[in-house]
């Protein structure tokens, strides 16, 4: 996929060329692109005058960044105690085993990136899942497959 | 237009006008539209109560208003009718126009919205009466349900801005200072730290300029009141930061909030917004000659990064690792400046304190722990929620009176506070009066709020190992004893609960629980081992059983259970077969089927599935 440095050009001006806007920079980049490539922080550390390994030392810190292209769809399972206690790891499980993935990756066809998440702070509302901002309170492995089949299509 | 406020008496006139416009007896249908509610199709039951008002020309008789969270998300979308305070729970699009007409228009009340008392099957009418609210003592969060936190005069008129307007016109910074030491306040993040003592020791540092930082970090699982009060009532927090600003001799101001909470992020750059347009932050405000500006900063989904030093180092545009502790933030915080930080909850409880007076506020709470602390009660609990209770409460009168007890008569075990850094209090401790010390002494801590409640069929070592694993992706990796006894510890206990534990293994867990209280760099590993410790003090047997007996008492690991089917209760229906993500179960339909414990990974989706409680777990 050809990276558009037009925009990334943009993200760095938005945030007045700060190099205490990387984080919120790359935030903006991973938006856009959905995840971050290589030429883009290459123009980031042009563009701000810092090291690439500054940038990757960064982007590599933070969980919410991704080096890899994700898929498109992104599922969020929430494992924090909340939903811990009313079963969000086995709805991990059973996502793992369904889609084949482990949390962090892309299922082969593009279509799913799976994540676990520390706290979506929605607690009342455990198990929780999120797929693409839309929250999808209290399931459990029942309700998945009909939620999953809506996003096959798309 | 230009809408600046000059000087204190024009906020005053300001707030007076809105006082007018606002007609007490006129109904105001107030639909909470917190995240909870949200999830739940709270947008749109907004969306169709404009619709309707607009087909029904209702618009001059009606208000609406779509508020920050009230609370009890267990029941949402929750709505609220004014001036009566009826309230309305799990409403949906396709009620609004039966509201509209029988109890808005003709003063009727719908039964089948109302809440329904679990025990006494009683159905009660007003918000104040459900128990669940009866209880609590709401003067941070009560305001929520009063205003539409992306409307600055909501809040105005209310009474906001009154405390800045108090420190402006009748105190010396120090005397601001000596108020909020006398109020007895802590800080709400975890630590407990007096507030007071930390902004004077930021005022008397030397540097070229000083910073006021809100932590909206609020990482720990379990716990979203920060969330809410910044969805909710922001300008609240800008206020305590503007008062906060002005005791310490600050003009910049950052909130770092979590990524992870887009609509906190949203409401609050709104109301950023609009107190420039007021004047409220920028240049000489109120004609005082105070400049305050505030800063947002996301955060990159660290945990670590709710540790004042790692938050600063993320601030700064770095990775957020701490560092350690005699240098202290106050004096060498952001940019080598001094730096005041404290959390959103302290910082909504500023503006009270000094509008309501130190007098007020210390009648409220314990000895050493004043006012009120929220908490999110989750987890194995009838009524969900963020509660605001004072300081002393009993966790008995938390979990009963407010939340309802346990689902499902289900038996309490035990509940949790205080994030990845606190413990497990048992069932035997439950009249332990709440607060900072008392949750110290027995083994826990305030933290940020969250109380997870727990029931039979949780498994304590599974606990610990949950916090262990959670700390241990969460450790930034500096210092040795945070990273590799939480790599340890977590191998130890992954092989208790899989059923390979050893003898010996609880006494290596207190070693390893030792090295790391004494050598770690910051908060995260000195308190880490917390959760293990906790769980052994109380809930040695479960860790023996797992080890000597090889059997977890919950039913819980999947190490040490195995699932089977009962041959009388299966009626071959195939809804086991179906969910199965294996394929571990096989057999034709109206025929017992079996389950292959081979392939099988023990997930539990059948029995979840089976409604003839066919699937054996042993």
């Amino acid at each position: 996929m050809p990276i558009d440095l037009q925009a990334v050009c943009e993200i760095i001006e938005r945030h007045g060329y700060q190099k205490a806007s990387l984080i919120g920079i790359l935030q903006d980049i991973q938006e856009e692109m959905n995840h971050l490539p290589r030429k883009a922080l290459v123009q980031v550390g042009k563009s701000l005058d810092l090291p690439l390994t500054h940038i990757y030392e960064v982007a590599t810190f933070y969980k919410a960044f991704s080096l890899e292209p994700r898929g498109k769809h992104t599922i969020q399972v929430c494992l924090g105690t909340a939903c811990h206690v009313r079963g969000g790891s086995r709805v991990l499980d059973y996502l793992e085993n369904r889609l084949e993935v482990k949390p962090g990756e892309t299922t082969k066809d593009l279509s799913f990136t799976l994540e676990s998440v520390n706290c979506l702070g929605a607690c009342a509302l455990g198990p929780m899942m999120v797929i693409d901002k839309k929250y999808y309170g209290k399931i459990n492995t029942n309700k998945i497959e009909s939620i999953l089949e809506k996003y096959r299509s798309k | 237009m230009n809408h600046r406020i000059k000087s204190i008496s024009d906020l005053r006139k300001l707030r007076q006008s809105l006082r007018k416009s606002r007609d007490g007896n006129k109904p105001c249908i107030t639909i909470c539209a917190g995240t909870g509610c949200l999830a739940t199709g709270a947008s749109e039951v907004v969306e169709r109560f404009k619709q309707e008002i607009l087909k029904r020309h209702l618009e001059e008789k009606i208000d609406i208003r779509a508020s920050g969270c009230h609370g009890f998300c267990e029941r949402g979308p929750l709505v609220v009718i004014r001036p009566e305070r009826v309230c309305y729970m799990n409403v949906e699009a396709t009620d609004v126009s039966q509201i509209l007409t029988e109890t808005v228009l003709e003063g009727k009340v719908i039964d089948r919205l109302l809440y329904q008392d679990p025990l006494t099957r009683e159905k009660i009418t007003h918000e104040e009466n459900i128990p669940f609210y009866k209880f609590q003592q709401r003067v941070v969060f009560g305001s929520n349900g009063e205003i539409d936190p992306t409307r600055i005069d909501d809040y105005i008129a209310v009474g906001g801005y009154q405390g800045l307007e108090k420190v402006l016109s009748e105190k010396t910074p120090e005397e601001v200072i000596e108020t909020i030491k006398q109020s007895g306040l802590r800080g709400r993040g975890g630590g407990g730290f007096p507030t007071g003592a930390k902004w004077e020791s930021c005022r008397k540092a030397k540097g070229k300029e000083k910073f006021v930082i809100c932590n909206a970090d609020e990482g720990d699982p379990g716990a979203y009141m920060d969330r809410s009060l910044l969805e909710g009532n922001p300008h609240r927090v800008i206020e305590g930061m503007l008062i906060g600003a002005y005791a310490i001799g600050s003009e910049e101001g950052y909130v770092y909030v979590r990524n992870e909470y887009p609509l906190a992020v949203a409401n609050l750059s709104r109301a950023i917004d609009q107190a420039k347009e007021y004047g409220l932050l920028g240049k000489n405000i109120l004609g005082s000659g105070l400049t305050f500006t505030v800063k947002i900063s996301r955060g990159g989904g660290a945990f670590v990064c709710g540790e004042s030093t790692a938050l600063m180092a993320s601030l700064e545009g770095k990775v957020g690792e701490p560092r350690a502790k005699y240098i202290h933030t106050v004096e060498h915080g952001l940019w080598d400046q001094p730096s005041n930080l404290n959390n959103v909850e302290t910082w909504a409880n500023v503006p009270m304190i000094i509008h309501r007076g130190v007098a007020w506020y210390t009648s409220i709470g314990t000895e050493g722990s004043k006012g009120t602390k929220i908490f999110s009660l989750v987890g194995k609990i009838n009524n969900t929620g963020l509660v605001e209770v004072p300081m002393g409460i009993t966790l008995r009168q938390i979990v009963y009176d407010i939340g309802g007890g346990i689902p499902g008569n289900k038996r309490f075990k035990a509940i949790q506070t205080g994030g990845p850094s606190g413990g497990c209090i048992p069932e035997t401790l439950l009249d332990l009066p709440i607060d900072f010390d008392r949750l110290q002494e027995a083994g826990s801590m305030m933290g940020s709020g969250g109380m997870i409640v727990m029931d039979e069929d949780n498994c304590m070592v599974d606990m610990a190992r949950y916090f262990v694993r959670f700390l241990q992706e969460e450790s930034c990796g500096k210092c040795s004893p945070c990273r590799e006894g939480l790599q340890q510890m977590g191998e130890i206990l992954n092989r208790i609960c899989e059923g390979n534990g050893r003898e010996g293994d609880i006494k290596l867990l207190q070693d390893l629980s030792r090295v790391m209280m004494d050598t770690s760099l910051c908060g995260l590993g000195l308190t880490a081992p917390n959760p293990v410790l906790s769980t052994l003090r109380y809930f040695r047997e479960e860790y023996e059983a797992h080890i000597r007996d090889k059997k977890c008492p919950a039913k819980y690991c999947k190490g040490l259970i195995s699932l089977s089917i009962d041959p009388e209760k299966c009626t071959g229906c195939g809804a086991c077969f179906k969910i199965c993500p294996v394929d571990a179960i096989a057999g034709e339909k109206k025929k017992t089927h079996q389950l292959d414990e081979e392939k099988c990974v023990k997930c539990r989706a059948c029995y979840e599935a089976c409604k003839f409680d066919a699937i054996m777990i042993s």
